[in-house]
C-alpha cells in the first residue's frame, strides 16, 4: 500500500520535473529570444519601427521574399504531389533511389547548395554561354534566387504524403480503376480528399522554410540591394552596419509571417486530427 | 462455358503463381477457388478481373477473349478482401460511384442506388461514412457497390477473411441467397474449405499455381481425385504405413494413406464389434468435447487419427485402450488419390 503511493508520489515528481524543464528550455531558448526580437524592434518607439519597415528595401525585400516564397510552394506542391503519388501508387526499377534523391536537400547544407547552382549556372559553367546569349540571368539575381528556394523546401509536401499514401495502400484506387473511373477523377475523389490535411501541413512547413531561407539564398543572391535582397538576407546587411533598430524591425516582420504560419499550421493539425 | 481460362501461366520473380491453368465456368454458378494461402487463387481473381496481365495464354469471358481488354472495360465488379471502400465517400456515394463514372443521368442513379441499399438491408445508413459501419455492413456495401453497374461477372477475393466467426457465418447464406437471387455468374476466393463447400455451387481446388480437381463441393470432397484434394479436406490423418491397419489392399505404387473421421469407428473393449480381427487396439490421448459429438485423439499404430463418437454413446476417457476399424481410405499413387474400402466390411456387407 505504502509502496503503491510512493510510486505515484515519484511518478508525480517526474512528472513536474520534466514540465518544468521543458518549459524553462522552451522559454530561455524560444520565447526569450522572440520576444527580445520585438522588444528591441520598438525601442526607439513606434514611429522609428514604422519608419524601418516602411523603407523602401524593406518593402522591396519583403516583396522578393514572398515571390519567391510564392515560386516554390507553387512549384513544389505540384512536385510534391507527383512525386508522392508516383513513388506510392506504381512499383517500378529505381523507386529507392528516387526517395532518396528526395531528401537530398535535408541532408544537404544550403550552403552548398547555394554553390552548386552558381557553379552550374555561373560563368565557369558550360552552360553559361547557352544561358547569356538567351539573355537569362540565373547567378546574383531573381531567378536565382527562386531556383535556390524551391530546393532548399523540395522534400516538404512529399515527404509529409508518402507516408501517408503509403498507409493507405492502392486498393481503394484500384476499385475506382476497375469501375472506370479515369486518373483525375481517382485522384481528385478517392486520392486527394485522403492527403488532404497532410499536403496543406506540407504546403505550410514549405512556406514557413521558403520564408525562412538564408543559406542557399545567401551564396547566389549578391545582395543587391533594391534587387536580389531577400528579408533574411536584408536583416543580415542592417544589423552590420549596426543599424539595430531596422535590423529588429525587419526581423519582426519575419516573425509575425512565421507565428502566422504557426497559427495556420496549428489549425490544418486540428482537423487532420479530426478527421483521421 | 462463360468464363474461360486456357493454359494461363503467370510468374512473379521466380515465383510461378499460375502454372497451366485451365478451367472453365458456366453461367450464373457461383464458383469458390479453394486452395491454401500462396497457391495462385488471388493471382488468378485479378487475372480475370484484369487487375494482373497474364504471362501466357486466354481469358475468354461471354466468347470473347479479354486478354487486351483493359480492366474497367472488362464488365466485372470486383469485391476487395478488405472491400476498399471509398472512406470519404458515404455509403451512398460508395455505391453510386461506377454509375456516376458510366454517366448516368442521376435520376436513375438514385433509383439504382435506392433498390441495392434496400437490397443489402442498410436503408437508413445512405449516409454513414465506412468507418461508421460494423464489418459484416461495409462488406454489404462493397458488393452492392461492385454490383450497381451491373457486371456479366462478380469476382470476390475472400469476402469473409474480414469478419468475425458469429457473423461470417450468417453473411455466407446471405451472399449465396444473393447470388442466386441476381443470377449474376459468381467466383469467390476462400482458404477456408468449410465456406467453400457451403458456399459454392462448384469448387476449384488450386494448389503451387495449379488447378488440382474441379467439381461440386460433394464430388471434391469425397471423391478427390489427387492427394493434394484427399488430404486437404476434413480433419484428414495421416498414415504412413497403412497396411498396419487390417485387411486394405496394396495397389502398385501406393504410398501413404489419408483418413477420415467419419471412415474411422472406435469401440470401448467391453462394446460388441462386428470386425473384431481387422480392428486394431489404440490408446486415446485426448478427448474433446464439441457441441454435438466428442472428438477423440487416439494413437494407433504410432499414428495419431482423430475420431468422433456421439454422445449417447458410452462415454471414454484418456488413457483408455480402445479398438479403432477404419471402413475406408485414400491411397496416394504418386499425385493421385485412389479410394479403398476395408475388404472384411465389403465381405461383411455381402454377408448381410
Amino acid at each position: 500500500m505504502d509502496k503503491t503511493q510512493d510510486q505515484s508520489k515519484n511518478a508525480k515528481i517526474v512528472k513536474w520535473l520534466l514540465i518544468s524543464i521543458s518549459t524553462l528550455f522552451i522559454a530561455v531558448m524560444l520565447l526569450l529570444p522572440l520576444v527580445t526580437v520585438i522588444i528591441e524592434a520598438f525601442r526607439q518607439g513606434f514611429e522609428v519601427y514604422l519608419k524601418a519597415i516602411a523603407d523602401e528595401y524593406t518593402v522591396k525585400a519583403t516583396l522578393l521574399t514572398l515571390e519567391a516564397t510564392l515560386f516554390a510552394v507553387v512549384i513544389n506542391t505540384v512536385f510534391g504531389l507527383f512525386a508522392a503519388w508516383t513513388v506510392t501508387k506504381f512499383k517500378f526499377h529505381g523507386k529507392k533511389l528516387l526517395t532518396t534523391l528526395i531528401d537530398i536537400p535535408v541532408t544537404v547544407s544550403p550552403i552548398i547548395a547555394g554553390l552548386i547552382f552558381v557553379l552550374t549556372f555561373g560563368r565557369q559553367s558550360f552552360i553559361y554561354p547557352l544561358l547569356e546569349k538567351a539573355d537569362v540571368k540565373i547567378v546574383f539575381a531573381v531567378p536565382g534566387i527562386v531556383l535556390a528556394t524551391i530546393f532548399v523546401t523540395f522534400p516538404f509536401i512529399s515527404r509529409e504524403l508518402i507516408p501517408v499514401l503509403e498507409a493507405q495502400g492502392t486498393d481503394e484506387e484500384e476499385a475506382a480503376a476497375l469501375m472506370g473511373a479515369s486518373l483525375p477523377r481517382i485522384f481528385t475523389k478517392v486520392t486527394f480528399p485522403h492527403i488532404k490535411w497532410a499536403f496543406l501541413y506540407g504546403v505550410v512547413l514549405c512556406t514557413a522554410r521558403a520564408m525562412g531561407e538564408f543559406g542557399a539564398v545567401s551564396v547566389l543572391s549578391g545582395h543587391i540591394r533594391g534587387k536580389t535582397n531577400t528579408l533574411p538576407l536584408h536583416v543580415e546587411i542592417l544589423f552590420n552596419e549596426f543599424k539595430y533598430v531596422p535590423a529588429f524591425a525587419v526581423s519582426s516582420i519575419l516573425v509575425i509571417l512565421a507565428v502566422i504560419v504557426l497559427i495556420i499550421r496549428s489549425v490544418v493539425e486540428y482537423h487532420g486530427k479530426k478527421d483521421g | 462455358m462463360y468464363v474461360e481460362l486456357k493454359n494461363i501461366n503467370k510468374s512473379f520473380g521466380d515465383h510461378k503463381a499460375s502454372d497451366d491453368v485451365s478451367f472453365g465456368i458456366e453461367k450464373g454458378k457461383l464458383i469458390g477457388l479453394l486452395g491454401p494461402s500462396g497457391s495462385g487463387k488471388t493471382t488468378i481473381l485479378r487475372m480475370i478481373a484484369g487487375l494482373e496481365q497474364q504471362d501466357s495464354g486466354d481469358i475468354i469471358i461471354d466468347g470473347k477473349v479479354v486478354n487486351n481488354i483493359p480492366a474497367a472495360k472488362r464488365e466485372i465488379g470486383f469485391v476487395f478482401q478488405n472491400y476498399a471502400l471509398f472512406r470519404y465517400m458515404t455509403v451512398f456515394e460508395n455505391i453510386a460511384f461506377g454509375l456516376k463514372v458510366q454517366k448516368k443521368d442521376k435520376q436513375f442513379i438514385r433509383e439504382r442506388v435506392g433498390e441495392l441499399i434496400e437490397l443489402i438491408g442498410l436503408s437508413g445508413l445512405e449516409k454513414r461514412y465506412p468507418s461508421q459501419l460494423s464489418g459484416g455492413q461495409r462488406q454489404r456495401v462493397a458488393f452492392a457497390r461492385a454490383l450497381a453497374p451491373n457486371p456479366q461477372l462478380l469476382l470476390l477475393d475472400e469476402p469473409f477473411a474480414a469478419i468475425d466467426a458469429k457473423v461470417r457465418q450468417e453473411l455466407r447464406s446471405w451472399l449465396k441467397d444473393m447470388i442466386e437471387k441476381l443470377g449474376v455468374t459468381s467466383i469467390f476466393v476462400t482458404h477456408d474449405q468449410d465456406e467453400a463447400i457451403e458456399v459454392a455451387d462448384e469448387i476449384i481446388i488450386t494448389n503451387n499455381g495449379r488447378i488440382e480437381q474441379v467439381g461440386t463441393p460433394l464430388e471434391v470432397y469425397q471423391n478427390p481425385q489427387t492427394a493434394f484434394t484427399a488430404g486437404f479436406f476434413g480433419q484428414t490423418a495421416v498414415l504412413e504405413n497403412y497396411t498396419d491397419f487390417h485387411t486394405f489392399e496394396k495397389p502398385n505404387g501406393a504410398e501413404k494413406a489419408f483418413v477420415r473421421p467419419e471412415f474411422i469407428s472406435v469401440t470401448k473393449k467391453n462394446e460388441p464389434q462386428k470386425f473384431k480381427s481387422s480392428a486394431v487396439e489404440g490408446t486415446v490421448e485426448r478427448v474433446a468435447f464439441r457441441g454435438n459429438n466428442m472428438e477423440l485423439s487416439i494413437r494407433a499404430n504410432g499414428a495419431l487419427l482423430t475420431a468422433k463418437r456421439g454422445l449417447d454413446a458410452a462415454e471414454i476417457h484418456v488413457g483408455e485402450k480402445v479398438d479403432v476399424f477404419i471402413y475406408r481410405l485414400f491411397v496416394t499413387v504418386g499425385e493421385k488419390a485412389v479410394l479403398l474400402e476395408n475388404q472384411s466390411a465389403r465381405e461383411g456387407s455381402v454377408f448381410i
